[in-house]
């Protein structure tokens, strides 16, 4: 029975176009406003790194101002300072573990009459690149010694090798940074993560760093932060070392934790650190070290702001306005199809045939809303992508997932839309259309 | 094989109430052609929407076939309309976008046999009405006399024992009403038991028995004379 409902469905669809229109157009208006947002949520909202969310934790240390303490609602700082980061990997306490921040450097491009350009830099650790999975297209991360020795060494990304070397193999080659010669010992493939979850402090929408340098050396030539800075009290003294022992967090910390248990040693040795700190006057909070997974570290930091979700909302508040306008225009299709309905009911079609023979016409509606509606997400998203310019490029991909919840929320929507109209057209006594008095 | 004992049909809205049918009662044996008769306004499509569970009584009792139909459920009801019941609508009531074949099917349809056997029934009663020929055309491409018989051949597609025609000429000129009557007699003549409404007393004599309806209730006085059953009320 269900192909005949469907080949009633379509009928009904042919024997009234600019009605059927109207509604499938109702429907795709709303389904294009909500899907254009929802995969918007969608994206800001996904697990950047599934393969090993669940072992990869964001590292967070109280030592933070005590006069700023409230027993009830306290954070430790979303960053660590340096004086933690160096003995966490010191330490090596973790699978893996990786202390980074952003600086800026200035590139000079060896080519004649080819002028020196700025590019955003990650300054980090050799188990960065294993640990966050990055993908290569020539040689690789440098290793340990690179970081123990202050070697200058550099990972280029792809659009930088682009620019510079032409897109060649260029490994082994040299690039001049800031005045100083950095041998490149890979180069990166395509890498978009989304959001960029290991550094949420600097915009988790943003696109990754141009290029990768050992954080030794950026420390060692005191390159220039381009991240957060956070001080609850001055350095004591003046300069570059006085600043990197004094209490602000500017860090990013993240350990790979493999099980739970590597978790929960990793948790204590967090705490005994702590303990040992507040024995040195430092930690004047009580305790209060947090580790988080991926996902919970993307809930911290609301990646998904505030404001999205009230757009998600309003979206989806325009769409209940369009099924309710879908909902008049199927209550005057189905009514106009008194004469048809009547028949049935006197040739044998009890309510429930008649019931789910109008649904199934709804979800059909539904079904061609959802495929108009997805040209409209997409037209929405390359809207939003114009207006915002490339900061949203990464956040309006409509993959294979919202494609089917754009399809299955229209056909939901219409089923829902249709409940109202097919109720009241199995309310249409048999006899009442059939003689023409 | 129909028995209507005492049936009253009132329709009532706010300020008005209108007996349609009053203490109506009636008793039809297996393979009858009853004609009804009657002016306008006197219940005759009433009753014949009560005879086909079209439509639910007030009061009485009704016996369709040994079984009492009073109350049916929705599913019930639709379920004898379907299998017991033939409707011939004074408009042939056909979908116009389904073309003869599946203006047939559609009882068919309802009654959940295979498509083996609904296209076996299909072609044969369409060959029954002289239109097997013509299976794939649209309502629109028939006379209003073709259209009647497909309207016949989709009452007559699920076998029913039972066929109820409202005014079935009613739409058609004389030469056409004339064919469509002789295939209705023939019907008849083949068992199925037929209560026909029509205005037209020629008409009404191609039946074996009239019945005459007056005010809601069977009028004696115009009952034929050859008939043994004699409805009281």
């Amino acid at each position: 029975m269900f192909s005949y409902y469907l080949k009633l469905g379509w009928l009904s669809i042919r024997r009234n176009p600019f009605l059927s229109a109207l509604m499938i157009a109702a429907i795709a208006v709303g389904i294009g406003a909500s899907m254009t947002i929802i995969t918007v949520n969608y994206v800001m909202s996904g697990n950047p790194i599934p393969q090993k969310s669940d072992q990869l934790f964001y590292v967070q240390l109280d030592g933070w101002d005590p006069n700023k303490y409230d027993e009830d609602d306290f954070e430790a700082p979303d960053q660590v300072t340096y004086l933690d980061a160096m003995a966490l990997m010191k330490a090596d306490k973790a699978y893996r573990q990786v202390a980074s921040n952003r600086s800026g450097l200035v590139l000079e491009p060896q080519g004649e009459g080819e002028r020196p350009f700025s590019v955003s830099t990650r300054n980090t650790w050799a188990d960065f690149f294993p640990m966050f999975e990055l993908p290569f297209i020539y040689g690789s991360g440098w290793d340990d010694s690179a970081d123990d020795n202050l070697e200058k060494v550099v990972v280029l990304g792809k659009e930088i090798n682009e620019r510079v070397f032409g897109g060649e193999n260029s490994v082994g080659r040299s690039v001049r940074l800031n005045g100083m010669d950095f041998q490149i010992v890979g180069v990166m493939d395509e890498y978009l993560p989304v959001p960029r979850f290991y550094d949420v402090t600097t915009g988790a929408f943003d696109e990754p760093a141009d290029i990768f340098i050992p954080f030794n050396i950026a420390v060692e030539y005191e390159f220039s932060r381009n991240g957060n800075t956070s001080c609850w009290k001055k350095p004591d003294g003046e300069g570059y070392e006085a600043f990197l022992n004094s209490e602000c967090v500017w860090i990013q910390f993240w350990a790979e934790l493999r099980s739970d248990e590597e978790k929960q040693d990793y948790m204590a040795f967090l705490n005994a650190y702590a303990e040992q700190q507040k024995e040195l006057g430092r930690f004047p909070r009580p305790i209060n070290n947090q580790l988080s997974d991926v996902m919970e570290w993307m809930e911290n930091q609301e990646v998904v702001e505030d404001d999205a979700r009230v757009m998600l909302g309003l979206s989806l508040l325009f769409l209940v306005v369009c099924l309710l306008n879908t909902v008049g225009l199927l209550l005057a299709k189905f009514l106009g199809k008194s004469a048809d309905i009547s028949l049935r009911r006197a040739l044998g079609a009890s309510r429930s045939n008649l019931f789910i023979q109008h649904m199934i016409e709804s979800g059909l509606i539904g079904l061609g809303g959802g495929i108009f509606g997805l040209v409209l997400t997409w037209l929405g998203l390359r809207g939003i992508e114009m207006l915002f310019g490339d900061f949203i490029e990464n956040l309006v991909g409509l993959d294979w997932v919202m494609v089917l919840t754009a399809i299955g929320l229209a056909i939901v929507s219409a089923l829902l839309a249709g409940l109202y109209p097919t109720w009241r057209a199995c309310r249409i006594a048999p006899a009442s259309q059939l003689k023409i008095q | 094989m129909l028995s209507m004992q005492n049936i009253s049909m009132v329709y009532r809205t706010d300020l008005v109430e209108t007996h349609a049918l009053r203490e109506f009662s009636l008793e039809v044996a297996e393979g009858d052609f009853v004609s009804v008769t009657g002016p306008s306004g006197s219940g005759k499509t009433t009753f014949l929407n009560i005879a086909g569970l079209l439509e639910q009584f007030t009061d009485g009792r009704y016996e369709l076939d040994g079984r009492d139909v009073s109350g049916l459920s929705d599913a019930d009801s639709s379920a004898v309309r379907n299998e017991k019941i033939g409707f011939i609508f004074q408009s042939f009531n056909l979908i116009p976008d389904l073309n003869l074949f599946d203006n047939v099917d559609v009882p068919l349809r309802y009654r959940g046999f295979s498509a083996t056997e609904r296209k076996r029934r299909i072609e044969k009663v369409l060959d029954t009405v002289g239109l097997a020929s013509r299976m794939k055309h649209l309502p629109s491409q028939l006379s209003g006399g073709q259209q009647q018989r497909v309207a016949i051949a989709r009452a007559l597609a699920g076998e029913p024992r039972f066929l109820l025609a409202d005014e079935p000429t009613g739409n058609l000129d004389s030469h056409m009403a004339m064919s469509v009557m002789e295939l209705i007699s023939e019907i008849n003549r083949n068992g199925t038991t037929i209560i026909m409404v029509t205005h037209d007393p020629v008409l009404a004599e191609m039946a074996s028995r009239n019945v005459h309806i007056l005010d809601g209730r069977v009028s004696n006085g115009h009952e034929q004379p050859q008939l043994a059953e004699v409805a009281t009320g």
